[in-house]
């Protein structure tokens, strides 16, 4: 799945790096641990989350996450997006809830990480 | 290749610029992907880890054609119980860390997971040095 086609699903709007249109998105996994985010493999993988802040940006940039979806109608201050640029990753900020947004993109085909 | 960076206390807003700058020389220097992210998520925990819980300290790193080397060396207050720091879920981290996506107790554990080789050594009231290495073979 695009990442544009994500951001339609969740009403989203793209912001932070420009969206790939060649990135194929297969999978997501949903956590505002960013621990937790560390240790899994998250090729291909969409993060759902409703932290938002720079570690957010640092610890996708350490997973090689390159779409983060941003839930709850979280707003990234100018130093995330200014970091989410520089590190080449994709945020789609959605007013919905982590669970709706989970439920929309499992329902849509995207598998969980596990 | 020697590489230093100093760690400030609870400075969250610089958190991960070592292991970007690390990220970005193992890139450069063409060294397998999955070695890459091993390795910069094991830099990045103990860099958290240090800003979170220690009074400040350095990172060194040292790369050369078969491995990183990385020393976390901090000055205090150290791990009163190292068994139990390598526990999952054990954490003895604030409020603020938590609200920072960390704290859960994963980052000793997760360093073990990524590193070929992990040395921790602690003392109360001095501090800790935390040794990891990579191969990239």
């Amino acid at each position: 799945m695009t990442i544009k086609e994500i951001a339609r699903l969740v009403e989203g709007e793209i912001v932070g790096a420009p969206a790939d249109d060649t990135y194929d998105v297969e999978k997501a996994f949903a956590s505002d641990l960013m621990s937790d985010v560390l240790r899994f493999s998250m090729d291909e993988t969409v993060l759902i989350t409703g932290l938002c802040n720079n570690q957010t940006m640092r610890t996708s940039e350490m997973a090689d996450l390159r779409v983060v979806v941003i839930g709850r109608d979280k707003q990234p201050d100018e130093d995330m997006l200014e970091l989410a640029q520089d590190l080449d990753i994709t945020m789609i900020k959605s007013k919905f809830s982590i669970f709706k947004i989970s439920g929309i993109l499992y329902e849509a085909g995207i598998k969980p990480l596990y | 290749m020697h590489y230093t960076f100093e760690i400030e206390r609870g400075n969250f807003t610089d958190a991960g610029q070592a292991s970007s700058s690390v990220k970005r020389t193992l890139k450069h220097l063409g060294v397998a992907p999955a070695n890459i992210k091993r390795t910069v998520v094991a830099l990045f925990e103990a860099e958290i880890n240090a800003i979170a819980h220690a009074y400040g300290g350095t990172i060194d790193v040292d790369i050369d054609d078969e491995k990183i080397v990385m020393v976390v060396a901090d000055t205090g207050p150290g791990i009163p119980n190292l068994d139990l720091a390598m526990q999952e879920g054990w954490s003895t981290a604030s409020p603020e860390v938590r609200e920072m996506g960390y704290g859960a107790g994963m980052g000793l554990p997760n360093i073990k997971k990524n590193t070929d080789d992990l040395k921790i050594e602690s003392t109360v009231g001095v501090g800790t040095t935390v040794t990891m290495t990579v191969f990239f073979a």
